[in-house]
């Protein structure tokens, strides 16, 4: 540190009388309050994704209620009411509560380790987005409790359902939403603040991996599309307690506003749920396959296109909603384009492995079994936006298969390859490899089963959000249950692998655990160090840890 | 790259953890109010003090570091992105209300009374329903207020569009003399800002009293009251929050805080309160004008 800041602060301290300066050289703060009060990345980061495992446990346990109830036809264990309960509330939370929070603790984790950054660039605030989450998923998941039931209207609320219709406990979901989204922005607004302030001076923006450039766009379209949900809600909120008539026709409203409203929020979501994965999967690809990534600069504006993009298509989720001919084309149209730059990005991925040297190791098996799923979902949602198609697969199991391969085998599969990735690093320590490819395999199998047979119910016609179904539709189901039982119990095989690891797992030496891992992550030692980079990188640094350059020739 | 090490980071801070209380406290005891519930009441009260204590305290703690030399160029510059992304996300959020006003008077009033392929729509649910806008006639009236009338463009409301274009020229004044280290016209034209800002909200007041006790124009009078208030309601909103933090910076100022070179806290507030400006000018024209 040169002698300018050790006098500057001296100074501070005499002025201020106190020593409440950066607790720079210290290291954590003794005892638990070190949690609720850290200003850190890295503990900031861990809280976030504790807290969406926890969450993603939560609705993985409705998921299994859902699941049980639909392993035959009939009536079975659960009162409709509440199964509709268990589906919205499952979806609230795994949206909202465990893939977004999850992507942003692994933002906080690796954003400034990976642009040589000493921390995030608002740091309080980066602790107020966090704990604003436990209580806004405190206040969503007590509606459950509440007289009249939790919200029993599906992820996607749509008016008269969440106004006219809806128990007394709907004003609390729509507070929580509201916590929710606030903390999304502010995270957000962190994440946007961080990569184009507290880079590495060197680190030109095309020098930046793609994980970073993927949440900075990623930030973009959360803070233009989450404060549209607010007003979503607000406007729920008045309709139902203060007489506005903004979803109500005999006021002169629409129910049909509130899905346009909802869906221009909703579509740029799911790319908010999706583009870190990109991001995620072309640091590891490249790791594993001993190359560069192929196209860099394609990725980038392909991730740009996708994001632009998103704001225009919202209308493909209403093709049955009733629309003007010339908006259906439009909208699917719109649609299908978005496939183009997506094609560039799975194209890109598979170039990289192209006659590279494959090893698979963990991170790497989820990083394809990425790419070959969430293509998979991609296709199917291809079929989705075409419009003539549409009216048959609208509401219909298929949408269900569509959802979740895009968003279990594409989002969650990214993060979990993420944590295998990067978890040696995190806490210095290397997970049973033998245990974790077992656990994939169950994991990847299991997964099929559940969603792949949800594909042929939909097809036959099987609607969604129903808890009873006609007979022709039994055997499907019970296979998809029967899957779905098991991957719930492979996360219990991931918590313990990744318990084991940070109590157990052998050392890392040399603080690289993949030999051919490149970026700024990895030049910290043995074990991430509390504090990140006091002085920033050089740029041959940067240049030699670029994973999307070439270095052959070099060494 | 000299300044780097310097970017300040913080020690652990209370002020998050007590402001996630309080928004519990506040936002639950709300909805638990308009059930009827009287410890929802409480908690709002509670809440609501508690994220006022919050943010003048976490603010004050801010206010501290900076004039003791905490920040360098580069946290400044953290503080400036944040708060332009935050005003961005704030027009993100007028503009649901905004698209829903498009939405209502150009699309779903036209075709409940039968425009384009939805002759039946009108036919078969309010035949008697006519489009017209302002709509003071809703489809079904029974449930709803009939106004009497509504707030015309020439009358308040133009008064108030002066009031807040002066009002953003004042403050362009004040910073003018803070960047010519002119301290009277600086605390003078805050001054003036902030009581053309508080004289905007009070005519606001007297335009919300007519709209309520002599036009009958009310909340529930069917879209049109619902987009008028929603937007004009939302914007007042901001308005108080632009003045609350006017009022701060005039402190500060008279503390003798910022100079020609760190005054973000000012510029802040100022690009704030220009926000709010264009927003009103937004609303004049679509609300009430057109
Ligand atoms: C290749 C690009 C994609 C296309 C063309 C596409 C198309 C569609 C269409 C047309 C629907 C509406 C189906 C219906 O309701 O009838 C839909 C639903 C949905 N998609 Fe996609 N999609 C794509 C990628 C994604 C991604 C990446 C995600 C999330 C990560 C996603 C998440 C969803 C969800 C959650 C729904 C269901 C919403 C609901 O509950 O109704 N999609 N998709
Ligand atoms: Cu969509």
């Amino acid at each position: 540190m040169s002698t300018t800041t050790t006098d500057l602060q001296d100074e501070i301290e005499k002025i201020d009388g106190h020593d409440s300066h950066d607790d720079h050289h210290h290291g954590p703060e003794p005892g638990l309050l070190r949690w609720v009060k850290t200003t850190n990345h890295k503990d900031i980061g861990t809280l976030y994704i504790w807290f969406a495992f926890s969450m993603l446990l939560i609705g993985g346990a409705f998921a299994m209620v859902i699941r049980a109830e639909l392993f035959q036809p009939g009536l079975q264990l659960v009162e409709p009411q509440f199964f509709n309960q268990m589906t919205t509330l499952h979806g609230l939370i795994m949206v909202f509560g465990a893939i977004m929070p999850a992507f942003v603790g692994l933002a906080n984790w690796q954003i400034p380790l990976m642009i040589g950054a000493k921390d995030m660039a608002l740091p309080r605030m980066n602790n107020w987005s966090f704990w604003i989450l436990p209580f806004a998923g405190t206040m969503l998941l007590s509606t459950l409790f509440m007289q009249g039931g939790g919200p029993a209207f599906g992820w996607t609320f749509y008016a008269p359902l969440s106004t006219t219709f809806a128990p007394e406990s709907t004003d609390f979901f729509i507070f929580a939403v509201h916590m929710l989204g606030f903390s999304s922005i502010m995270g957000a607004i962190n994440v946007i603040a961080t990569i184009l302030n507290m880079r590495a001076p060197d680190m030109k923006l095309m020098d930046m991996p793609l994980f970073v450039w993927t949440w900075l766009i990623t930030a973009f379209l959360l803070i233009a599309a989450m404060p549209v949900l607010a007003g979503a809600v607000t406007m729920m909120l008045t309709d139902r307690n203060f007489g506005t008539s903004f979803f109500d026709a005999s006021g002169g409203g629409d129910p049909v506003m509130f899905q346009h409203i909802f869906w221009f929020f909703g579509h740029p979501e799911v790319y908010i749920m999706i583009l870190p994965a990109f991001g995620i999967v072309s640091q590891i690809i490249p790791t594993f396959a001993r190359k560069p990534l192929f196209g860099y600069s394609s990725m980038v504006y392909a991730t740009a296109a996708i994001a632009l993009l998103s704001f225009v298509v919202w209308g493909h989720h209403m093709f049955l909603v009733g629309m003007p001919i010339a908006g259906q084309l439009y909208f699917m149209y719109a649609t299908i384009l978005i496939s183009v730059p997506t094609g560039v990005k799975v194209f890109n991925w598979v170039t990289t492995m192209w006659r590279g040297s494959l090893s698979f190791e963990t991170p790497m098996l989820w990083a394809v079994a990425f790419v070959i799923l969430f293509t998979i979902g991609g296709l199917s949602g291809l079929m989705l936006g075409i419009a003539p198609a549409d009216i048959q697969y609208h509401d219909t199991y298929f949408v269900v298969a569509h959802f979740h391969y895009v968003l279990v085998t594409g989002a969650l599969f990214s993060i979990i390859a993420a944590v295998f990735y990067w978890l040696p690093m995190w806490c210095g320590r290397m997970y049973n490899e033998k245990l974790a490819v077992i656990h994939f395999w169950w994991a990847i199998i299991s997964v099929n089963v559940l969603f792949f047979p949800q594909h042929f119910l939909g097809l036959a016609g099987m609607p969604r959000r129903i808890p009873d179904y006609s007979l022709q539709f039994a055997d499907f189901n019970m296979i998809s249950s029967i899957g779905g039982f098991a991957f719930g119990l492979s996360f219990i095989m991931l918590t313990y692998i990744i318990v084991d690891c940070i109590r157990n797992g052998k050392p890392v030496e040399g603080g690289r655990a993949w030999e051919s891992a490149r970026g700024l992550e990895w030049t910290q030692g043995e074990k991430a160090q509390y504090h990140s980079f006091d002085t920033p990188p050089s740029r041959a640094t940067i240049l030699a840890e670029s994973s999307h350059i070439s270095h052959e020739g070099q060494h | 790259m000299q300044s780097r090490p310097d970017y300040y980071i913080p020690s652990g801070s209370y002020w998050p953890i007590l402001g996630s209380v309080g928004l519990f406290a506040m936002l639950g005891g709300f909805a638990g109010s308009l059930h009827g519930s009287i410890v929802g009441t409480i908690g709002l009260v509670l809440g609501l003090g508690m994220i006022i204590f919050m943010v003048f305290g976490w603010i004050g703690q801010v206010v501290h570091e900076s004039e003791n030399g905490y920040y360098n160029k580069e946290v400044d510059m953290s503080f400036r992105m944040g708060m332009g992304w935050f005003i961005f996300s704030e027009v993100m959020f007028f503009a649901a209300f905004f698209g829903a006003l498009f939405y209502a008077r150009q699309l779903s009033v036209p075709w409940l009374a039968g425009e384009g392929n939805n002759f039946w729509t009108g036919e078969l649910l309010w035949p008697e329903f006519k489009s017209i806008w302002p709509l003071v006639a809703m489809p079904d009236p029974t449930n709803f207020s009939i106004p009497k009338g509504i707030i015309g463009a020439w009358e308040l409301p133009a008064i108030n569009t002066l009031l807040l274009l002066t009002s953003g020229a004042t403050l362009t004044w004040a910073h003018w003399a803070l960047m010519n280290k002119n301290r009277n016209q600086l605390i003078a034209g805050l001054m003036i800002t902030i009581v053309l800002g508080i004289t905007f909200l009070g005519l606001q007041i007297e335009e919300y009293y007519l709209a309520y006790t002599t036009l009958d124009l009310k909340l529930s009078s069917g879209i049109y009251g619902s987009t008028f208030f929603m937007l004009t309601g939302f914007h007042g909103f901001h308005v108080t929050l632009g003045v609350i933090m006017l009022i701060v910076i005039l402190m500060r100022c008279i503390r003798g805080h910022f100079n020609m070179d760190r005054h973000f806290g000012f510029e802040a507030v100022a690009w704030y309160w220009h926000f709010v400006d264009v927003v009103w000018l937004g609303l004049f024209v679509v609300v009430y004008w057109l």
